[in-house]
């Protein structure tokens, strides 16, 4: 077991982990942060994806001693404490772009960096950047529309 | 009105903030972790496991073997039981099997304290066989020297059937002079659901009863068929299903419930977690069947419809599943999507082989089918000198039609304003013309398939669904179903369903969104695109018992006879539409009240026994890159009737992704077997699922009939989008190349192939003519 220091969520945390352990395992195991799914483990559906100081990564395929002074953020982070749904995921919600839900937190954890960087992108850049997603559901048909939404949101306020 | 609004999902928050909680994510401490021991070889038999090095590895609990389990032989389809053993599910296999007859069979488990030690210890068991030949392929089970794999069942055949509705046969019909003829077999791959949540469960004991969580569409069938294959009694099975990261099928299908049912009675009833991997998902679960249909059909001049036949095999894989059933489908389906003077008949084989074993996948036989029969339309058309979109409009099934096999009646169709909706969104007209006579390595062509599908399984099996609902205190309404949540919206339309009936906003709908089998009222569960229709009729006869009792305490209480009040926006009225009470205040007085205490409840089971079919089209444009062999999907279209929708926005979602999953089934996807019956690529690197990259713009287009059996009007849904992309894709291909491909998926490979074949490209990589 090795110690390490992260920020998950806005709180410092330290932690003795497996060397052998995933980011995905630690959070999930370790601190109950559920919406960091496993479809895969190695990295090709994207269904655990967090942000790692900003950047979406798999978590399934990243070594939980690579997170020492990292900051980590998950859905859960998101959540505001009046229980507020973020313009993000209210995009979600409204464009229908959630069915079974298990692609829905990494797809999100995308979309907060790519609406983070506060730029414009066309659809197609769009297609490109949640690529490392798989969905069953929704053929990314409604993903798309919420993500142009709120990558136009985004934007306007940015840009004011 | 609830019913036909777009609200959004019940579970939508709980899904975006990451509150939804799944099998996976419902383990309690000190849960053992279970892997499967999986048989290296497709075919044979197990003669002897050495376990020495792996029961050495410090974690590891327990280790059992096909030489320790039960011995009782189980069905594993989520089908409805039938009492009558001639329709009950084949039962080929044990919770272990001795005998091998995939690859990857479930032959022992290793339950170990930790993942770690559970892997390291599979990779130090080590397995004698005795092996076979492994059989691949239909022909090579269906050969005399092939070894038989199951001993009921010789030559391989699971089953076989026919029909022919009509004189005389078709070879006779077809002899006709002046028809115009087609005869050819169209072949399908073995693909697989790829649901993002994999198969997992968790199993504890609890009061001598086992009590097991699981991603599954069918609880209540999960618990009888625990039962069947451990011999635990029915009754100390519970079964409870969470939210669920996806079906397809494949969760509509016991696939591992049982064994750790029995593994958590092994280890003194500990919770024991079994979770397949993405691979075993892929390997070890089930997939569409593959098939070869040859479809022969016989038409005037005109395009009228003489005789049909079609004739079909199905490559099963080492189990029966869902077995004979599949293909039955398809054949039923062939006999019904278009009438013909004469004649159609039928006939289809299933054949054991030691692939995967073939389950239940969206569309049930019907995307096989579909493929086939819609390509052989056009080829007929092309025969003909016809527009494929007039031979369908003249050919196919009226209003009216009564199904001779099943007695199911088409109530109601919009099948032809769906095709002339499709073809004006793509520009049929026009672009057929446009696009004759191209030459160059890029051309475009605009194809086009239809389908119907039934909505639920009547009259081939039972049909069964409750509901039980609560008034609360505060005047909301508990609702309870048996019918399952999977991720197609089922909880938001009972939700518009309750509110509709009660006339309640939804948000005073409080569905519970799990089944729970000691607690839920029975229900088959999510399947053949059944609960808005089955489910739904129980929900509104449980709803209206429920409305009828209101109705009666409010009549106590208000001293006015039941039939003068009525239930309207949370008020009790008066014919007139005066507030009399609201129903808040009587359910307050109902739970409380010294003299007249009641809880006013209802619970109602529907077995239905009606059918009714929902219709559809899909067109495509195409561009296809004729030297490197690549189809570009330029635009594309469902349209579908499904009769009244109840969620319009869930219902358009809904059609996005069976799109996706044919556009998949077009151009991309299957599994690989090499010729020990080795899955090649079950994974999804090598597994190409459609990407964001992959999806062109989906649009969908509904044609709302109001069908006089649904419950509101609607018809089935689930599955139907899926069915008619893939012939739609292909025949978009025929038009824009001349070259009609017989075979998924059209990847490079097979399009360079068929292109050299048909002249368009010099072989070895030439240039185009």
């Amino acid at each position: 077991m090795t110690i390490i220091n992260m920020t998950v969520n806005g709180v410092p945390r330290q932690m003795a982990v497996d060397e052998r352990e995933s980011l995905a395992d630690t959070l999930r195991n370790r601190l109950g942060l559920t919406s960091v799914k496993k479809g895969c483990e190695v990295g090709e559906c994207g269904a655990c994806t967090v942000l790692i100081d900003g950047k979406a990564v798999d978590t399934c395929i990243y070594l939980s001693l690579w997170a020492d002074c990292k900051s980590i953020l998950t859905v859960e982070g998101l959540n505001r404490p009046d229980g507020e749904l973020t313009p993000i995921q209210r995009a979600f919600v409204e464009e229908a772009a959630v069915q079974c839900g298990f692609c829905t937190p990494g797809l999100i954890m995308t979309a907060v960096e790519i609406v983070g960087t506060g730029k414009t992108y066309t659809r197609e850049e769009l297609r490109r950047l949640i690529s490392g997603h798989l969905c069953r559901c929704t053929g990314y048909q409604n993903i798309l529309n919420a993500m142009e939404r709120i990558v136009e949101e985004a934007h306007k306020v940015a840009g004011k | 009105m609830s019913v036909g609004k777009s609200i959004s999902r019940v579970d939508a928050y709980e899904k975006v903030t990451g509150r939804a909680m799944y099998t996976a994510d419902l383990e309690r401490p000190g849960t053992l972790v279970a892997r499967v021991i999986r048989s290296t070889i497709a075919n044979g038999v197990v003669k002897r496991f050495h376990l020495e090095k792996a029961l050495a590895v410090p974690g590891v609990v327990k280790i059992l073997t096909c030489f320790d389990g039960p011995e009782f032989l189980f069905p594993t389809a989520g089908h409805p039981w039938s009492t009558d053993k001639s329709h009950q599910d084949v039962a080929d296999r044990r919770l272990l099997n001795t005998r091998v007859r995939v690859w990857g069979d479930d032959i022992g488990a290793v339950i170990a304290e930790n993942e770690v030690a559970a892997q390291q210890a599979l990779r130090l068991i080590e397995v004698e066989y005795e092996e076979y030949p492994p059989l691949v392929t239909v022909e090579q089970a269906m050969a005399p020297d092939a070894t038989q794999l199951h001993p009921d069942f010789p030559g391989n055949i699971l089953k076989q059937t026919e029909f022919r509705i009509g004189e005389p046969s078709y070879t006779q019909a077809a002899e006709e002079e002046g028809l115009a003829r087609i005869s050819k077999t169209y072949g399908v791959q073995t693909v697989q659901h790829c649901h993002i949540e994999t198969a997992v469960s968790i199993a504890w004991m609890e009061k001598g009863r086992i009590v097991i969580v699981s991603s599954t569409q069918i609880p209540h069938i999960v618990r009888r068929v625990i039962g069947q294959a451990t011999g635990l009694s029915w009754g100390k099975i519970r079964v409870i299903k969470p939210y669920i990261g996806g079906g397809f099928g494949n969760k509509q299908e016991v696939l591992y419930e049982p064994l750790n049912a029995w593994l958590t009675t092994q280890v003194g009833g500990r919770p024991v977690r079994l979770e397949l991997s993405r691979e075993e998902v892929m390997a070890c679960t089930r997939v569409r069947h593959a098939m070869d249909i040859t479809i022969g059909m016989a038409a005037r001049p005109d395009g009228t419809f003489v005789a049909r036949r079609f004739e079909g095999y199905s490559n099963q894989g080492g189990y029966a599943s869902h077995g004979h059933s599949i293909i039955a489908n398809a054949a039923n389906g062939f006999r019904n999507l278009y009438t013909q003077e004469k004649v159609v008949e039928a006939q289809a084989t299933t054949v054991y082989t030691n692939l995967t074993s073939g389950g239940a996948m969206r569309g049930y036989g019907i995307p096989q089918l579909s493929f086939a029969m819609e390509s052989a339309v056009d080829d007929l058309a092309l025969q003909l000198g016809m527009d494929p979109l007039e031979l369908r409009l003249k050919n196919a099934m009226p209003e009216g039609y009564v199904d001779p096999g099943t007695g199911i009646t088409c109530h109601v169709s919009g099948l032809r304003d769906c095709m002339q909706r499709g073809a004006e969104h793509i520009g049929w007209a026009k672009k057929r013309a446009a696009y004759q006579n191209q030459t160059g390595p890029l051309r475009k062509g605009v194809g086009m398939a239809i389908f119907s599908y039934k909505t639920g399984v009547h009259p081939i099996s039972l049909e069964t669904a409750s509901c039980r609902m609560i008034l609360n205190q505060d005047g909301t309404m508990q609702l309870q179903m048996g019918a399952t949540e999977i991720g197609q919206g089922a909880d938001t339309v009972f939700t518009q369903m309750a509110a509709q009936e009660l006339e309640l906003s939804p948000e005073d709908i409080h569905i519970v969104s799990q089944q729970d089998t000691d607690v839920t009222p029975f229900d088959t569960g999510a399947y053949a695109s059944r609960q808005t229709y089955v489910s739904g009729m129980a929900l509104q006869k449980t709803a209206r018992s429920l409305k009828r009792r209101i109705l009666d305490y409010a009549s106590g209480l208000l001293e006015k006879p039941a039939d003068t009040l009525r239930l309207e926006q949370g008020n009790i009225r008066d014919v007139q539409g005066n507030d009399l009470m609201a129903l808040d205040v009587l359910a307050t007085e109902a739970f409380y009240s010294l003299e007249r205490p009641l809880h006013i409840t209802a619970e109602e089971s529907i077995h239905c026994t009606d059918n009714t079919y929902a219709f559809g089209a899909c067109f495509a444009e195409v561009e296809v890159d004729i030297p490197v062999g690549k189809v570009k999907v330029l635009d594309i279209i469902n349209v579908h009737d499904s009769g009244v929708l109840i969620n319009p926005q869930l219902a358009q979602a809904q059609v996005h992704g069976g799109m996706s999953m044919g556009l998949g089934y077009a151009l991309g996807e299957q599994l690989l077997y090499n010729d020990k019956a080795v899955p090649l690529n079950n994974n999804l690197l090598d597994y190409k699922l459609p990407t964001a990259l992959d999806t062109p713009e989906l649009y969908v287009d509904f044609v709302e009939t109001v069908d006089p059996t649904g419950p509101y009007g609607n018809k089935a849904l689930g599955e139907p989008p899926a069915i008619p992309v893939a012939p739609a894709v292909r025949n978009a291909v025929l038009h824009a190349t001349g070259v009609a491909v017989g075979s998924l998926p059209l990847n490079s490979q097979k399009l360079v192939e068929a292109f050299e074949q048909a002249g368009l490209l010099k072989k070895a990589g030439g240039e185009n003519v």
